[in-house]
């Protein structure tokens, strides 16, 4: 169980993360999500003690991490930048971890054989891969068999075979009451792992709700309509439940009716159509359009000459 | 997943953690070696030589000759190796991002610096105390009829002081690590402090120049181990306290700032 309260993070003028309220429960995956830059990792580091708050307080267990006796048994962490030294190998690094809290050598053992270590344990982590080097952070991180997991996107660099093992792992690790929290700036990613999500952008909390909320919220289907007559044709379509927005001279973006009655409508009233085409948003597009404001860099796209088919790729406005 | 073992972080645990980490990096028992190696190597070519040229020495040098001092000259080199790997030990883990790791294991931190300081010191002691009475030996062999034993002449108490003083020299490194936080400003720190200062503060007024001058820390330290200590240095006993009084505020320094920085 991780709390955090009112949780504010400065450094100079610019505010990493600003005023952050949340509660991470144990038994589900945790999503917490946002751009680049959005404070996930400062959010993560608060949570560890690394950094400190400037105010705001934020406890795991119930109390700061910093006053737990055992702090690698209350959470266990795989931080973004590898926290590892370069020279040392995989094993002396568990095994110098272990140390602090008194922990067998059979286990440092069981984690290397966990993660699919062992053929590389005794090489310098400096020439590891960086798939190589997440799999040393989640051994580091499951030392302990901890309570709380806080994995700072933990699929960064791994092929496709180890993406699914952390899912499964996560999911494994919660089942079992483990809370487990786990950050990425990959919708897709979260929408097949997490069972809660927390939205972040810019510092401030964007989200706070189940992945299926999130999902349904997202899965409204709109139908992008080009017509020589597009404004006869908006107002006509404009009726209860239905919403329509003029993405152009000649086209719409319709929501709340099928391509299909869009169609019927337009021929009834004898209306000419040059492009009709259903589209479904992606939780992708979803999560764009949350943060939409909120992200710290924008790339411009260059503008494109108006076709049917670009409207219809971009979302509602 | 069975039931993992876990004991409450202890300053003894700690200790462990960072001895298991002081010995599964190649750099540092290359590095203690090297200490090790000019130290012994010093001493022995500093002890032929003068042997070799006695005829030659001028009086004064005859009567300040120590041949303590003589074959525990590789000090001044040692002291380099010692307080570099000091600062490394500390700035590798900062620069390699470990540190995020050791204070994510140990968030009170102050355990961190304490072991860190407490195990290097003691590595160094004893290595540095083999490695003085090793020069020792072989120095006076090769002194010849010019050479003391063990027994004579304060030999045993410079070869404590010495590895005393090396030891001291490690802790005020790894404290200047945890302050500094990075291997080039560390390092740089140290050279000018143990080798630029002495030679530097030469120009100084000499009436500025003797207050400044015994206070360095190796002037201050060369005072407490050496058998003939130069005339315008501070008492043995003065010159232990000058320079556990450098450690001391350097360790302090180091504590504060360790706990209140984001890692």
């Amino acid at each position: 169980m991780i709390e955090a309260t009112n949780l504010t993070k400065r450094y100079g003028a610019n505010t990493a993360v600003d005023d952050l309220t949340f509660t991470v429960r144990p038994g589900i995956v945790t999503g917490f999500l946002g751009p680049n830059g959005a404070g996930k990792s400062t959010t993560m580091r608060m949570v560890l003690g690394l950094d400190a708050p400037t105010s705001g307080t934020v406890t795991v267990s119930g109390r700061p991490y910093r006053q737990h006796a055992e702090p690698l048994k209350v959470v266990g962490a795989l931080l973004e930048a590898r926290a590892v030294h370069t020279s040392r190998s995989a094993y002396h690094h568990l095994l110098a971890l272990a140390a602090t809290h008194g922990i067998a050598k059979s286990r440092v053992m069981d984690v290397i054989e966990m993660v699919g270590l062992q053929d590389v344990a005794r090489k310098r982590a400096g020439g590891f891969s960086l798939g190589m080097g997440q799999r040393l952070g989640i051994a580091s991180a499951l030392l302990a068999d901890p309570e709380t997991l806080i994995l700072d996107e933990p699929v960064n660099g791994l092929d496709p075979e180890g993406i699914r093992w952390i899912r499964d792992l996560l999911k494994t690790l919660a089942a079992d009451g483990h809370t487990v929290f786990v950050s990425s700036h990959l919708m897709s990613e979260m929408a097949l792992t997490a069972d809660h999500v927390i939205v972040v952008g810019r510092g401030r909390l964007i989200a706070d709700l189940p992945m299926a909320e999130l999902i349904a919220q997202a899965s409204s289907d709109t139908v992008a309509v080009r017509s020589p007559e597009a404004g006869v044709l908006a107002a006509a379509l404009a009726t209860a439940g239905v919403d329509v927005a003029r993405t152009g001279p000649e086209t719409l973006e319709v929501t709340g009716l099928t391509a299909a009655q869009v169609g019927d409508r337009a021929r009834n009233l004898r209306i000419v159509l040059h492009g009709l085409t259903p589209h479904r948003a992606s939780l992708e597009e979803a999560f764009m359009e949350m943060t939409r404001d909120e992200v710290e860099f924008h790339a411009t796209t260059p503008t494109t000459p108006t076709t049917p088919t670009s409207h219809a790729l971009r979302s509602a406005s | 997943m069975s039931v993992v073992a876990v004991r409450p972080v202890t300053h003894l645990r700690v200790l462990r953690s960072e001895w298991v980490k002081l010995r599964s990096l190649r750099s540092t028992a290359l590095t203690l070696l090297a200490a090790v190696a000019v130290m012994v190597a010093l001493g022995w070519l500093f002890g032929w030589g003068t042997e070799r040229q006695w005829s030659e020495l001028r009086p004064d040098e005859r009567a300040s000759f120590s041949p303590v001092d003589t074959t525990l000259a590789g000090y001044y080199l040692a002291q380099l190796a010692v307080g570099v790997l000091g600062v490394l030990l500390v700035t590798g883990e900062y620069a390699t991002g470990m540190v995020k790791a050791t204070f994510g294991a140990v968030p009170r931190r102050l355990p961190v610096l304490w072991a860190k300081a407490a195990l290097y010191a003691g590595v160094t002691f004893a290595l540095m105390l083999v490695a003085s009475l090793v020069a020792f030996l072989g120095g006076q062999q090769l002194l010849g009829s010019h050479g003391t034993s063990l027994s004579g002449s304060g030999a045993l108490r410079a070869m404590v002081g010495v590895a005393g003083f090396l030891a001291l020299i490690g802790v005020f490194s790894v404290a200047l690590g945890f302050v500094v936080r990075s291997t080039a400003g560390g390092v740089a720190t140290l050279f000018g402090l143990l080798l630029v200062a002495p030679t530097l503060g030469l120009l100084l007024p000499a009436a500025w120049r003797d207050h400044v001058l015994p206070y360095l820390p190796s002037n201050a330290g060369a005072a407490f181990f050496s058998v003939h200590p130069s005339a315008d240095g501070l008492s043995a006993g003065t010159g232990l306290l000058v320079l556990v009084a450098w450690v001391v505020a350097a360790l302090l320094t180091a504590a504060v700032l360790v706990s209140r920085r984001d890692a």
